[in-house]
């Protein structure tokens, strides 16, 4: 060894000798002091619980409407809001319970959420790839950036003349109006965590012999990962209520044609059973685009 | 926590360190009249001439917003200089490159990456495999003693864990001249210290350039061979001081009085330049 390094070892021996008692002093401090340490520990075990708090606190929430919405139908309470004609929760429970049992109500679902994968599909690729590319091109942004700003207050019922005119199919218009909504959302989000990208993080990459593309694999692309996964997510959600707008012009299937179709067979209960079943594949579909986007983002768990 | 554990945290060991046998050859930083502006009329470092020879240790002292960081980039290669040139090793300096590794101040690994990974970035980009690069990762790991952390994100690091990962991370590509940012700036002084003395062996066992930017007289004393003064406005270099105190130098070095003499010497000559481009600035004006 030589008379360096034992110089350091010799440094961290007196360390020690001088630390030893440092340490002492503070774990007598923190056994007479238990009454400062006590309290924190309800607190930590209250945080820890917290979740099944929430859960709870959210499913009497929901149990609390139904509740109000029963007694308001059945009482035919007519304020302002009418509740004349809207069916009780029961009516619509057991109408869900029959149309359980049939082919016909699977196959909307089934139709639906085909189209919705092909165009959350097709808006993920998309609005990754076109707001990575407007992030990193000044030129690009400029381009792009004001048709996004005008056509973007445009709600997806309004494009269903022109989406019937302009495409080929049926089927292809549906699927142009809920990947263009969808599409919105995750390029502006990509722009946006794109742009945040920190400057230092580029130059610590550049000076480690890091060129262009990988730059945008290893940093740009990364670092905007937390922006494009909530984007999808916002995304996912904006895709359901453009895909009832889009299924108005299906003939046939899907949940959103069902829902129409209710509306003009004047079928109160149908109604209500396809606005909920939107509702709850919408937040489901929201809910799995967070899980999968979960393993991705484990590192930022650690930056709090 | 025990003191086996406050120990390894405080001071880890480091790899085998010894004296450099050898005379590092590579590493020669030539800034030749350098001036650098950014579209104003006022330059941020004004006709700097500073030569840099293999294997020293160089403190780039002066206070924020002197243009000290500036004229450490235009080594990295981060900005051109309007005027004159940087070379190092004789080639021109124009962009970032894998030969001068870069400490930055804090918040510069990638929090995406676990902390082998983010050592492991400058080998992967040389080309070599991910097993390869994370291997010598590993060792780069092993030697500013984070080995037990390799597989972490960087944020449940604190700030000189960072900062020895960063150090590690801009060594892996054993590049000829490392450029440090004031590394230790956002550390308390304890942990300034631990790494200051880290940092020394590391550049022992290497025989590297360091350019070390700072604004702690202190610091650019213990470290440096030389330390060079920057004055605040307009970014000249005012004074080149020889830093003779011996090597290795320890933490104790500070209460010497070697070390009390070197830095009045430093802080006297400073103010008599700082007086004096003052001086030249009224008359100039």
């Amino acid at each position: 060894m030589s008379k360096q390094s034992s110089a350091v070892i010799s440094k961290v021996d007196g360390l020690t000798k001088d630390g030893t008692p440092v340490i002492e002093a503070g774990e007598k401090q923190a056994t007479t002091s238990s009454e400062v340490v006590k309290p924190l520990r309800p607190v930590k075990s209250r945080v820890a619980s917290r979740p099944w708090d929430r859960y709870l606190v959210r499913t009497l929430s929901i149990i609390g409407a139904v509740v109000i919405w029963y007694l308001c139908s059945v009482n035919h309470v007519s304020f302002i809001v009418s509740f004349e004609n809207v069916p009780d929760p029961l009516v619509v429970g057991d109408q869900f319970l029959f149309l359980l049992g049939t082919e016909e109500f699977y196959k909307h679902i089934g139709v639906s959420i085909g189209r919705i994968l092909i165009s959350f599909g097709i808006a993920s690729v998309l609005g990754v790839a076109v707001g990575i590319l407007m992030g990193r091109s000044r030129i690009v942004a400029d381009v792009i950036m004001p048709h996004i700003e005008i056509l973007r207050p445009i709600p997806a019922v309004a494009w269903i003349p022109l989406a019937i005119l302009m495409l080929p199919t049926e089927e292809s218009s549906i699927i142009f109006i809920t990947a263009l909504g969808a599409f919105f959302p995750v390029v502006l989000s990509t722009l946006h965590g794109v742009e945040q990208s920190s400057e230092v993080y580029v130059r610590a990459a550049r000076s480690l012999g890091a060129g262009k593309m990988a730059i945008l694999r290893h940093v740009v692309l990364p670092g905007a990962l937390p922006n494009i996964m909530s984007g999808l997510a916002i995304g996912m959600g904006v895709a359901w209520f453009s895909l009832l707008a889009g299924e108005i012009i299906s003939g046939q299937y899907g949940i959103g044609y069902f829902t129409w179709n209710a509306y003009s067979l004047v079928e109160y209960e149908n109604i209500v059973i396809g606005m909920l079943t939107i509702g709850g594949l919408g937040t489901t579909s929201t809910w799995l685009v967070k899980q999968a986007s979960k393993p991705a983002l484990r590192w930022q768990e650690s930056e709090r | 926590m025990s003191t086996e554990e406050l120990k390894a945290k405080l001071l880890p060991p480091l790899g085998k360190t010894h004296k450099m046998r050898y005379k590092p050859e590579k590493g020669h930083i030539q800034i030749e009249n350098v001036s650098v502006d950014f579209g104003g009329d006022v330059f941020a470092v004004n006709d700097a001439f500073l030569e840099i020879m293999p294997g020293e240790f160089v403190c780039l002292l002066g206070p924020s917003g002197c243009g000290k960081s500036t004229l450490m980039n235009t080594v990295a290669g981060f900005v051109n200089p309007t005027y004159g040139s940087v070379k190092v090793d004789g080639m021109v300096i124009d962009k970032p490159g894998q030969d001068r590794g870069m400490v930055f101040q804090q918040h510069s690994l990638f929090p995406w990456k676990t902390v082998c990974d983010n050592v492991a970035f400058g080998p992967l980009m040389d080309g070599k495999g991910i097993d390869s690069a994370r291997s010598t990762a590993r060792s780069l790991l092993e030697m500013v003693g984070l080995s037990a952390y390799e597989k972490r994100f960087p944020g449940v690091l604190s700030g000189g864990m960072k900062q020895r990962v960063g150090i590690a991370r801009a060594l892996a590509n054993y590049p000829s001249v490392l450029l440090m940012d004031e590394p230790f700036g956002a550390l308390d002084a304890q942990t300034r210290a631990m790494m200051q003395e880290n940092l020394l062996q590391i550049w022992e066992e290497f025989g590297i350039t360091v350019i070390f930017v700072t604004h702690d007289i202190d610091e650019a004393v213990f470290l440096a061979d030389r330390v060079v003064v920057m004055s605040a406005s307009p970014g000249r270099l005012i004074a080149d001081i020889k830093i003779t105190l011996p090597r290795p130098r320890l933490a104790e070095v500070v209460t010497s009085e070697d070390y009390i003499k070197a830095k009045k010497q430093c802080m006297d000559l400073i103010r008599l330049e700082s007086m004096r481009a003052f001086e030249q600035q009224r008359t100039t004006a």
